[in-house]
């Protein structure tokens, strides 16, 4: 559990991918109104160095991105995930993924046959 | 501290190309403060040679340990069992760090994933500034706390040269003249009587010039 975005590394989003995560999108608070005074901006410049090594290895830097609301903007909070959403499903899954799901192929080629 | 800079992620990943089980070793020192080569930059690090080279469809096994120092050999000692079991180490401390894991276990290949840099301080967070050379003969004493060595481009030792305008050097606008500095700082401490000084010769021999340095105290050898 994180109790605020500042406490989420760098490592911690690596492993989402490395997890199967094909996005990840980060929401703090809004910019300025941090409890810990400067959490989302530390989450922020994390999330932007995540965009970097993710663009250096040919995963794209468009798979993460940070969002900021208030814990009262339910709508908004849903707009952001439908949006987050559509936005990863627009670039299809991730280099992982495609080489997951090409490593398992002749494994189910041979359970067909 | 020693500082350093990562490497640019191709070049390691062409370093271990040949190899699918590596160890990435990082070291709890001065790159654990300068940010380049600690636990947090070991998962970075190793996160991304996986997703790397498993997008390449390269399937790559890493172990992730961060050695109190890499520097000493009761430190290193703690690397052994991983690397028996590996066939290369990457080691993200400093070269002296990366050196001593090459010749403590010689039948591994060892491989450098940082750049080292200089002796300096953290002048704000995210931004180093080298302050010492390690001549070997300290001077700070006659020039107000600021080394002539380091701080000046010309390692220059009897006031500025005809390059210094307006307190900056002529290597950069961004670097400040290292002549000028010292003598801003000898005016402040009431000691420009130091200034101008004549200097013996510098022994350079206790320097890079008398080729690789070494250090014995007898008294705690014994």
């Amino acid at each position: 559990m994180l109790p605020c975005t500042g406490r989420i590394e760098e490592a911690l989003i690596l492993q989402a991918f490395e997890g199967g995560a094909d996005g990840v999108m980060v929401v703090g608070c809004l910019e300025g109104d941090c409890h810990y005074i400067s959490g989302n901006l530390r989450a922020r410049a994390r999330v932007e160095r995540v965009a970097h090594i993710l663009e250096s290895i040919g995963i794209g830097n468009e798979r993460v991105r940070m969002y900021n609301l208030s814990a009262g903007e339910g709508a908004k909070f849903a707009a952001y995930a439908n949006e987050f959403s559509d936005h990863i499903e627009q670039l299809g899954p991730s280099l992982i993924n495609l080489a997951r799901s090409k490593a398992r192929k002749p494994e189910s080629v041979l359970e067909e046959a | 501290m020693i500082t350093g800079t990562p490497k640019p992620i191709d070049d390691v990943l062409e370093m271990l190309e040949p190899y699918n089980k590596v160890v990435v070793a990082g070291c709890f020192g001065c790159v654990t403060v300068c940010r380049v080569g600690g636990e947090k930059e070991v998962q970075v690090l190793a996160s991304t040679l996986r997703l790397a080279r498993e997008a390449k469809g390269n399937i790559i096994e890493i172990k992730e340990v961060c050695l109190e120092r890499q520097c000493d050999p009761e430190y290193l000692e703690q690397l052994r069992p991983y690397v028996e079991d590996y066939q290369a180490v990457l080691s993200i401390a400093c070269g002296a760090g990366i050196q001593f894991v090459a010749e403590k276990f010689t039948k591994t290949p060892v491989m450098p994933g940082i750049n080292t840099g200089f002796l300096g301080v953290t002048e704000r967070q995210g931004e180093w500034a080298e302050r010492c050379q390690g001549c070997g003969d300290c001077v700070l004493h006659l020039t107000g706390g600021i080394c002539p060595v380091s701080r000046c481009a010309k390692s220059l030792f009897h006031g500025p040269c005809g390059g210094s305008a307006k307190g900056i050097c002529e290597v950069s606008p961004e670097v400040a003249c290292g002549w000028q500095l010292i003598i801003d700082r000898l005016k402040s401490l009431n000691q420009m009587d130091r200034y101008g000084k004549l200097i013996p010769y510098k022994g350079w021999n206790t320097s890079r010039d008398g080729g690789p340095r070494r250090i014995t105290r007898e008294d705690m050898t014994q």
